[in-house]
């Protein structure tokens, strides 16, 4: 047998090139360079929006322009020029497609690279794709079996001229368009994205699943997802991305909205792999995400997110526990390796009565990356009886990076019970040891290992993602994960 | 004028009253200059987070106190640890008290730091120590070195065992209206010695007092050093504690913090390891009602490969007040094989009582071992009623699980007099008579 060390793994992991790095050449119409209310205005129009749409983006134009980019972050990186970035850009045919034939084939292309082939997705029963290709969405599939249910599933720009009373209502309600500055800048020139409704007491009969791509060099992706749960409806929702190498940063500023009504459940799985830069550490996105759930009574969100690419990733799923008896739960895995950068973590806001909260963290970082976890558990002073149970255990292979845990807790009642623990360890030798002894090679055993410390997320994500999930965690940990 | 101010435009003339060398001038206005820039510290600093100095500082403090105080032994005898014998160097109103202190420089020195400043004997003790591992970057640090001139000096030759334990207390006598003192002590424990010091500040009546004390200790090889601060001052005093300890291998440093008192209470404890094999101990006990706010900011810096850190610290927090815990390890990529150890417990009592605490691990050595462990929670009903339907009151049934609670780190205490005083602070400050001694 040939000896597999971790250092072994380690060369192999530095080598390996990113899967998913191609280009694809279509013809984009893009804005110039830059931000003013001008090209606010006009990406408004572009969409042909409605008048309230375009004050509300140029009122968090303005809030935008008065506010600095956050730096308390554990994180370094070159701040993206925000007048150097242009603002939109949409494959160039606009033309609405009335089947599959008729999309550009070399897009499909695409999408056939990243193993979600329509036609394969189409025959895979139970996921409908809303595919995001540079921000207009191109083809959304499935609609017609949940339109029957009455769920409404489609591309927020559509769901501005459709259903604006639905979007007007809920945009920013969870999310302000001053709440930060990443968001502030997406509420004024986000493109395109997912829009979701599920109407009372439905339970959507399918995943709902969202492809994300950043094609065009140069440009910013902002999406913005509002994904809206009536009483006592259920949905499962996933979101995943791959973005081609290219060299210089991308920024990625996207705003995600949950709202669970009255005993409403919803449950959002990522898996993002954005990428994460070459081994030198240049290039890569940036993903300044902010995402947060608000749960009503007895209403549950439950975030369950494999990080594994971007070279700068800002990102908190929260949930705001407002009604009483509400449940927020929080699963993350996230990988960095070489020069990625991560902060992560999520915000647990305990404002009802009886609330609870579940906090599962992990964290590997490889190579010279950097892994943070930052986490907020607030109980408000009404909120008796609250629970919490927050773990976050990481994992550190090699010597070159570095594992952070800032977790802040913030009580003001007394009938409030949490726990919080944290373990930082490296993969024993005497695991690696044990494992040997009994048969099982090193590389086997050190995914083994990974696999075994991960499990408690994995096993959360739903059926159909979690193979993805393993794959993307392959790419990042190739070798590791058998 | 606000305090501020008033520090910056007295530093002229403080510099004038005391005769220093140049080399200790440079220091002091580097100090000074990093204080005028910086200011005093607020919320918005993400270590000052969850405390505010506003309402502290609102008080007209004196700067440089007029009078000079005397007390009498019969008075504060309470305070001291009378029942054995012990070294002592006392401050009133930040004056040094030769009647009540007993210094010595019998095989080592138990003195005064304005006799160290000034004296060429202290030159190269004070050259190589004084300022070195304070950090020069924080304001209040700063701050003390700019004013720095008295305070207690301790420096134990190499392999002296100090058969008793050292007392530096720091009365106010609230002979001024609003008072600031800013003591530094400087502390040196040579090779193989060892030493015992407990430190405390006591106001003797209710004008406010705000206490800003840096603390530099300095264990060599092989040295064990045990340090115990009692904070149980009456609530019209702040204290901001900055404590800087810098460890050579297989030093074994313990330090113990008892906050019952006071009004603002800021511990500002930092470890640095400066060899390997060392074993560094922080430990609390916290019991707070009022509005009285204590804030443990902790720092273990691994930088050598196996050392250990044991940190626990317990908190119980009644009516308004607030209790912050913010510890960071930091584990250096060089600091193989480091075992981190932290834990906070909290208990809340009541509806209004705040808990803050943000357990911080930053990590660069992958062989390690580091956990912390963080709750907050209440007493456990199932026991109370175990005790009351064996014939406990209510009131005696949660003073002894709230003894029980923080019985781990007093029973750690190495001084069986301390051990028992500190059971009879936690008795009192409870409201209950726990019908035992240990």
């Amino acid at each position: 047998m040939a000896k597999y060390t971790e250092d072994d793994l380690k060369v192999e992991l530095e080598n390996k090139e990113y899967e998913y790095g191609f280009y694809t050449d279509i013809e984009s119409e893009t804005f110039p360079a830059g931000l003013n209310e001008d090209i606010v205005r006009a990406i408004s129009k572009k969409k042909g929006e409605p008048e309230w749409m375009t004050d509300w983006r140029l009122e968090a134009f303005r809030a935008w322009s008065e506010m600095t980019e956050p730096e308390w972050a554990n994180v370094h990186y070159e701040k993206p020029d925000f007048q150097a970035i242009s603002y939109y850009s949409a494959p160039k045919k606009k033309d609405k497609y009335a089947s599959l034939d008729e999309v550009d084939p070399e897009l499909l292309d695409t999408f056939k690279k990243l193993g979600i082939s329509l036609d394969e997705q189409k025959k895979l029963a139970g996921v409908a794709v809303d595919i995001v290709m540079d921000s207009v969405s191109v083809a959304t599939t499935f609609k017609k079996t949940l339109a029957e249910k009455g769920i409404i599933f489609c591309s927020i720009s559509e769901a501005i001229q459709e259903h604006p009373e639905l979007v007007q209502k809920y945009i920013g309600s969870v999310v302000p368009q001053k709440d930060n500055f990443y968001a502030a800048l997406n509420s004024a020139v986000f493109s395109d994205g997912s829009f979701c409704y599920i109407p009372k007491g439905v339970r959507c009969p399918m995943e709902l699943s969202t492809y994300f791509r950043i094609n065009q060099g140069g440009t910013g992706q902002f999406e913005r997802t509002l994904v809206i749960a009536d009483e006592g409806s259920y949905v499962s929702y996933l979101e995943g991305c791959t973005a081609p190498s290219r060299d210089e940063n991308q920024l990625h500023a996207a705003v995600v909205e949950l709202i669970a009504l009255d005993n409403a459940e919803i449950k959002y799985s990522t898996v993002q792999n954005w990428y994460p830069g070459n081994k030198e550490g240049k290039g890569g996105v940036f993903n300044f995400v902010t995402k947060r759930g608000l749960c009503e009574t007895n209403a549950k969100i439950s975030w369950t997110q494999v990080e594994t690419g971007s070279a700068v990733t800002w990102k908190y799923p929260s949930c705001v526990l407002k009604g009483d008896n509400s449940i927020g739960e929080f699963y993350s895995i996230a990988v960095t390796n070489n020069f990625q950068q991560a902060d992560t973590g999520t915000k647990m806001i305990h404002l009802g009565k009886n609330t609870r909260s579940t906090i599962i963290s992990k964290g590997i970082s490889a190579g010279k990356s950097q892994n943070s976890y930052r986490g907020l558990v607030q109980i408000g002073a009404r909120a008796e009886n609250a629970r919490n149970f927050s773990q976050c255990d990481s994992l550190l292979m090699g010597n070159n990076c570095g594992a952070h845990t800032f977790p802040y807790i913030e009580n003001k009642n007394s009938t409030a019970k949490i726990e919080h623990e944290a373990t930082t360890s490296k993969i024993g030798e005497d695991q690696v040891f044990y494992c040997n002894q009994r048969g099982i090679p090193t590389e086997k055993a050190i995914a083994l290992i990974v696999n075994g410390f991960s499990k408690e997320v994995l096993n959360k994500l739903p059926m159909e993602f979690a193979v993805e999930a393993q794959k993307l965690l392959e790419i990042s940990l190739e070798g590791s994960v058998g | 004028m606000e305090l501020k101010e008033k520090l910056i435009s007295s530093f002229m003339a403080f510099e004038e009253q005391i005769d220093v060398n140049s080399g200790l001038h440079d220091v002091r206005t580097a100090a000074i200059k990093n204080f005028e820039t910086k200011g005093f510290p607020t919320k918005k600093e993400e270590a000052w987070k969850y405390t505010s100095l506003n309402a502290v500082l609102k008080h007209d403090f004196t700067v440089f106190p007029k009078h000079e105080s005397a007390i009498e032994f019969k008075d504060v005898k309470k305070y001291f640890l009378h029942e054995i014998d012990t070294y002592k160097v006392i401050f009133i109103d930040g004056k040094y008290s030769s009647f009540l202190s007993q210094t010595t420089h019998d095989g080592l020195d138990v003195c005064l730091m304005s006799a160290a400043l000034n004296k060429p004997k202290y030159k190269m003790v004070i050259d190589t120590y004084f300022n070195q591992i304070a950090n020069k970057d924080e304001t209040l640090t700063s701050l003390n070195t700019a004013f720095a001139a008295e305070g207690a000096y301790i420096n134990i030759p190499k392999s002296k065992v100090v058969e008793k334990p050292i007392e530096i207390i720091y009365f106010s006598t609230g002979q001024e209206n609003a008072l600031m003192v800013q003591p530094r002590n400087l502390i040196v424990v040579g090779e193989n010695a060892h030493v015992q010091i407990i430190e405390r500040h006591q106001s003797l009546n209710e004008n406010p007092v705000l206490t800003n004390t840096v603390t530099e200790v300095f264990a060599l090889k092989r040295a064990i050093v045990d340090y115990y601060k009692i904070q149980n001052d009456l609530g019209s005093a702040n204290l901001i504690d900055n404590t800087y300890i810098a460890q050579k291998q297989e030093s074994r440093v313990s330090v113990h913090t008892f906050s019952f008192g006071g009004n603002v209470t800021r511990n500002n404890l930092n470890f640095y390891h400066q060899g390997e094999r060392i074993d560094s101990t922080l430990k609390g006990i916290t019991i707070i009602g009022d509005k009285q706010l204590v804030d443990h900011y902790t720092l273990v810096h691994h930088a050598q490969p196996n050392c250990e850190s044991h940190q626990n610290y317990k908190c119980i927090v009644n009516d308004n007040a607030t209790g912050v815990f913010n510890g960071k390890i930091y584990v250096e990529k060089e600091a193989q094989k480091t075992d981190a150890f932290q834990q906070n417990n909290n208990i809340l009592l009541s509806d209004k009582a705040v808990i803050n605490a943000k357990p911080q691990l930053e990590i660069f050595a992958d062989d390690v071992k580091c956990s912390h462990g963080c709750t907050i929670g209440q007493l456990d009903e199932s026991a109370m009623f175990y005790m009351q339907q064996r014939g406990i009151p209510k009131k005696e049934a949660k003073a002894l699980l709230m003894y029980a609670f923080s019985n781990e780190v007093i029973e750690s205490i190495k001084i069986p007099e301390l051990k028992q005083r500190i059971t009879k602070i936690i008795a009192q400050k409870l409201g209950v008579n726990l019908g035992f001694d240990l």
